[in-house]
């Protein structure tokens, strides 16, 4: 039943693809206008490369929340699976688990090439890796109370962003400073840790406090 | 335990009728104390020795800092109050403290940046405490507009209440990340008070400021909220009377 | 009074702007936070009003509550 629940989410967002695909088009595309605006000098760029990939990965992942409950919130099949026998709260983690391998991993996969094109020095690579395989599971799961709270209003796109950006905040910061800790010849332990911290708490809290707040959505008449 | 002065709250006709006086009060009392504070201190208390006469944005700065982190903190308890014991009123709280949380913050922004020219040289310093009170005030925004967006007024403060917790469980961490921001990029320079030696007659008008400001918030809150409940309860007989009483109709 | 007259305590010992301009930032989050609920007062009664002259047109009862 778990894993047919699983399977549907998956296989939902795979369907949907081509619109999971436009938040990576958009990390390139920002992260290429960056050299763009600010000149492509190699001294410049290669201590921000870790701020303006984690900043682009935040803006794709805030552009790709809005669906993650809408479309199956509007069909009804959301209010169905609160009726259900698994518990909502695990069709939300599911659907959450689903939305990052669909959105947040291509990010992770894709991070280290435009590392490259921003001139990051190679000491920093695998700090942003890692912290972004920590990060944008967070990113995805305070997204999701952000998009289950703005699931009915029509154009939430807007709300969500306003709503959900402050919160992103700590994981912007302990994210882009562990490669510069990096390329200083430090281990960005605390960084890491930290985001590892809160994954863990967003991990325990989120899905609950977005079933709770679809659900406020589906039987708030 | 006795717990009907609790449930009482849940009645809007209750509260409607007790808080009618009260709101009188609270708004005389804030007066008096905004004015004597603002006087005493614009025009009596003694210059920093160091800061001079810009010292005197104290008096307004450090009571909208402090007050603009309480009033997120009742909006954060009324919200657990809204959800659990689904009051109301609790909820109408939230709703109408948010609109005046996000003013006060703005004003302690604002008067930061004020003091800070004279002060550091510069408007605006990427110091943790003005940039966690930055990030609290977007949170406030967000939450506002999430209110102001959904139509169904039930759905609309349950919402804003779980986006109340949401934020409260997020500031620590969020003030927090924001410090070690700050020490990792530049070691503290600057400390906007030095408040152990400040003299008495320097921090007593900031204690009159201090309590006229929370005085003045729940005078404002209070309106906002008897405003509200006569909104959503205007199909009634006691509000009939109420307009009748107040020759509106 | 600290001040020796009241052009020192405009002048504020060169810092008038900066003090007189928070000052005065407060006096409009004080106007605003009076007004704004004001103006609200002003709507709900008058949607009450309106509520209860079309009620007593077509003589219905009000709500029980």
């Amino acid at each position: 039943m778990r894993g047919g629940a699983f399977r549907y989410e998956f296989l939902q967002a795979y369907r949907r693809r081509s619109e999971l695909v436009n938040p990576v088009v958009f990390f390139v595309m920002v992260c290429a206008m960056f050299p763009l605006a600010l000149g492509s000098n190699a001294q410049l760029l290669a201590p921000l490369a870790s701020g303006i990939v984690w900043v682009a990965a935040v803006l794709a992942t805030i552009l790709s929340l809005d669906q993650m409950f809408r479309q199956d919130f509007d069909d009804g099949i959301l209010e169905q699976m609160e009726l259900s026998e698994v518990p909502f709260y695990q069709i939300v983690a599911f659907k959450i688990l689903a939305h990052w391998c669909l959105t947040g991993l291509p990010l992770v996969i894709l991070s280290p090439l435009l590392a490259m094109m921003l001139y990051m020095p190679s000491e920093s690579y695998l700090s942003l890796i890692v912290g972004l395989l920590i990060g944008t599971p967070i990113l995805s799961l305070i997204g999701a109370i952000g998009a289950a709270l703005t699931v009915k209003i029509r154009r939430g796109n807007i709300v969500l962003a306003l709503l959900v950006m402050p919160l992103y905040v700590p994981i912007l910061i302990f994210g882009s400073t562990a490669p510069l800790m990096a390329a200083e010849g430090t281990v960005p332990a605390a960084q890491l840790l930290w985001l590892g911290a809160i994954l863990v708490l967003m991990a325990t809290l989120a899905p609950i406090t977005a079933a709770l707040s679809l659900r406020a959505n589906i039987y708030g008449s | 335990m006795n717990w009907t002065w609790f449930h009482k709250w849940g009645s809007p006709k209750w509260f409607f009728q007790k808080t009618e006086a009260l709101v009188l009060w609270f708004g005389f009392l804030c007066l008096i104390l905004l004015v004597v504070g603002t006087v005493w201190g614009l025009a009596f208390a003694p210059e920093d020795i160091k800061q001079g006469n810009s010292f005197r944005i104290f008096y307004i700065h450090v009571p909208s800092a402090i007050l603009a982190q309480s009033i997120f903190m009742a909006m954060a308890i009324s919200a657990v109050v809204g959800l659990v014991w689904r009051m109301k009123l609790a909820h109408i709280f939230v709703q109408v403290a948010a609109p005046i949380g996000a003013s006060i913050t703005l004003l302690a922004l604002v008067t930061g940046a004020i003091w800070g020219k004279p002060t550091w040289g510069t408007w605006w310093v990427w110091d943790a405490r003005l940039t966690s009170t930055l990030i609290q005030f977007f949170i406030y925004l967000g939450i506002i507009s999430l209110y102001q967006s959904i139509e169904n007024r039930d759905t609309a403060y349950k919402a804003t209440a779980i986006a109340c917790l949401v934020g409260i469980v997020n500031l620590p961490i969020i003030k927090f990340s924001v410090n070690w921001w700050k020490t990792l990029h530049q070691p503290a320079t600057f400390k906007l008070t030095e408040a152990p030696s400040m003299a008495a007659e320097m921090w007593v008008p900031g204690l009159i400021m201090l309590v006229g400001f929370y005085l003045f918030f729940a005078f404002a809150v209070l309106v906002r909220m008897r405003s509200e409940v006569l909104e959503r309860e205007k199909r009634t007989a006691w509000v009939r009377e109420y307009l009748e009483k107040k020759n509106v109709l | 009074m600290y001040f020796d007259s009241f052009a020192d305590f405009i002048a504020m010992g060169g810092h008038g702007t900066f003090v007189w301009m928070a000052y005065a930032c407060f006096l409009m989050v004080i106007i605003w936070n009076l007004i704004s609920p004001v103006m609200r007062r002003r709507q709900v009664l008058e949607s009450a009003r309106r509520y209860w002259r079309r009620a007593d047109a077509e003589n219905q009862p009000p709500s029980v509550d």
